[in-house]
């Protein structure tokens, strides 16, 4: 619980938020929030960025470092594996640190240069690792470390003398629950698992825990699959009090492998808020044409369905590199896409226009040089004019 | 008609593979769409359409599962890669692969009685 401030509170008032206090901490308020089906919680700090937001910037700002893209992954896979949160707690009492670590160590020797460090960490996509002399546990080098000597022009200088000397570890039997407390405790990020004669046997991140205990979970789930919250339940209830569910999805630039999930998962939602067929393939439509366009067009972006009462609003923004001319971009058949993306049959022009087609309201604003705001409205009652 | 029908009465004049069946093969096959511009079928394919395309990579399993196909038929034995079959099987999607082209499937689908799309 942190102070509310009146200020807060009359504007919460004034806009009628609802404002609730609790004294857990947001990974639990998320697990739990999660656990009643809502698939996207927005985390914002004092100055109203995300969580990736901030992330980009790091990775904007240390360009040499790939953290930024480290760091996206962890979150998308925290927030797939948050659902099942009072499970993994369960859990987190029968299991030892044994069973959910990582055995395959990638460990540094002092002596090397932060500059191998660097290029450790970028290869095996970690964010830290041991530092062993001879076998014993000499200290542990992070990202943060790497960040830093490379602000101070020290990317040569070797291991031992950027390392933080004073190593939390843990004993591979010690229950994962023991686990958490000292993460928590430490604000760590990783700890070394030593065996009854302080020798690192394996590592555990807090990515492990999540990842892991899934993976242990999964089997067990099916069987009582029953017993979760209907997730259209959650939403029509939510619905009922004019609350607005924002499903948000990354769409990587160039990635065509991976192009078209964001929509088919928002056409599955729909389907099981059983909106009529003919209206969710309108949705589906637009939001397949929007997301192939931050595919084949933008350096990356999101792609969102804003489903509220009566309505569902297909969003994407992107942070580049803008459209020159919106009134051309409109026009059918006019297209900017490369040549092997039109033989892949995209980019034919009229993307836009089936967008258009499809809204009941639609709106695109964009300039060069700035990125691409999409809204695409869908009214769920009446008919199309 | 069924999809599994169109596949008994044509199979062997189209020399129709099977590639994914997707345990989708009751599904009613509602008219036909053919073209390789994906923004094009999936503005104007209808539900239940089954797609005859020389497209074969992953992407067009999101086209069919988006506009709500019934089954696509890649056409002049174009390579279809195995991200695409997964997909397909995934997502519920039923891929055929012949050697023959466009047109010819197009005819022999029309002359089975499969109509196009409105």
């Amino acid at each position: 619980v942190r102070i509310i401030t009146p200020e807060t509170l009359r504007l919460a008032d004034e806009k009628g938020i609802v404002l609730v206090s609790t004294p857990c901490s947001m990974f639990e308020a998320c697990g739990r929030l999660y656990q009643m089906g809502l698939e996207s919680v927005d985390i914002r700090d004092a100055e109203r960025r995300s969580t990736e937001e901030r992330l980009t910037e790091l990775s904007a700002k240390y360009k040499q470092f790939d953290i930024g893209v480290k760091g996206l992954r962890d979150l998308e896979h925290s927030q797939a594996t948050l659902r099942e949160y009072g499970r993994i707690q369960e859990l987190m009492y029968e299991l030892s640190v044994c069973d959910i670590m990582t055995t395959k160590v990638v460990t540094v020797n002092p002596s090397d240069s932060m500059r191998h460090a660097k290029e450790l960490l970028r290869l095996h996509r970690i964010s830290g690792m041991p530092v062993l002399e001879a076998g014993r546990l000499e200290g542990v080098i992070s990202i943060e470390d790497v960040i830093k000597a490379l602000e101070e022009h020290r990317i040569d200088s070797e291991v031992r003398k950027r390392m933080s000397r004073h190593v939390v570890s843990i004993g591979a039997h010690e229950r994962v629950i023991e686990a958490v407390r000292k993460f928590s405790k430490s604000g760590l990020g990783r700890l070394p698992v030593v065996d009854e004669s302080g020798v690192l046997v394996g590592i555990l991140t807090k990515g492990d825990i999540t990842g892991r205990l899934i993976t242990i979970l999964e089997p067990r789930l099916e069987q009582d699959v029953a017993q979760k919250p209907q997730f259209h339940e959650v939403i029509e209830n939510l619905l009922a009090d004019e609350a607005t569910l924002t499903l948000r999805y990354r769409v990587v630039a160039n990635d065509f492998a991976r192009a078209g999930e964001g929509s088919s998962k928002i056409k599955r939602a729909l389907q099981s808020l059983r909106v009529p067929a003919a209206l969710i393939r309108r949705v589906a439509i637009s939001s397949y044409e929007a997301e192939m366009n931050l595919v084949i067009h933008s350096e990356g972006g999101y792609l969102s369905a804003e489903i509220g009462p009566g309505q569902v609003s297909i969003v994407t923004e992107d942070s580049g590199p803008g459209i020159e001319d919106v009134e051309k971009a409109m026009q059918p058949g006019f297209s900017t896409a490369p040549d092997w993306v039109r033989e892949l049959g995209f980019g034919a022009g009229v993307g836009l226009c089936n967008i258009k087609r499809c809204a009941d309201e639609f709106h695109l604003s964009s300039a060069p040089g700035q990125g691409t705001l999409l809204r695409a409205m869908i009214l769920l009652e009446g008919e199309q004019s | 008609v069924k999809l599994r029908d169109v596949v008994e009465t044509l199979g062997p004049r189209l020399r129709l593979r099977v590639v994914a069946d997707a345990g989708e093969m009751d599904k009613e096959v509602t008219g036909g769409y053919t073209g390789d511009l994906l923004s094009h079928v999936i503005g104007k394919a209808q539900p239940g359409n089954i797609w005859v395309t020389v497209q074969s990579h992953p992407n067009i399993v999101a086209v069919a599962v988006m506009a709500g196909l019934s089954g696509i038929i890649i056409v002049e034995d174009a390579a279809v890669d195995a991200m695409t079959i997964r997909k397909a099987q995934d997502e519920h999607i039923p891929l055929f692969a012949t050697p023959l082209n466009s047109y010819q499937v197009v005819a022999m689908l029309a002359q089975a009685g499969v109509a196009p799309a409105e």
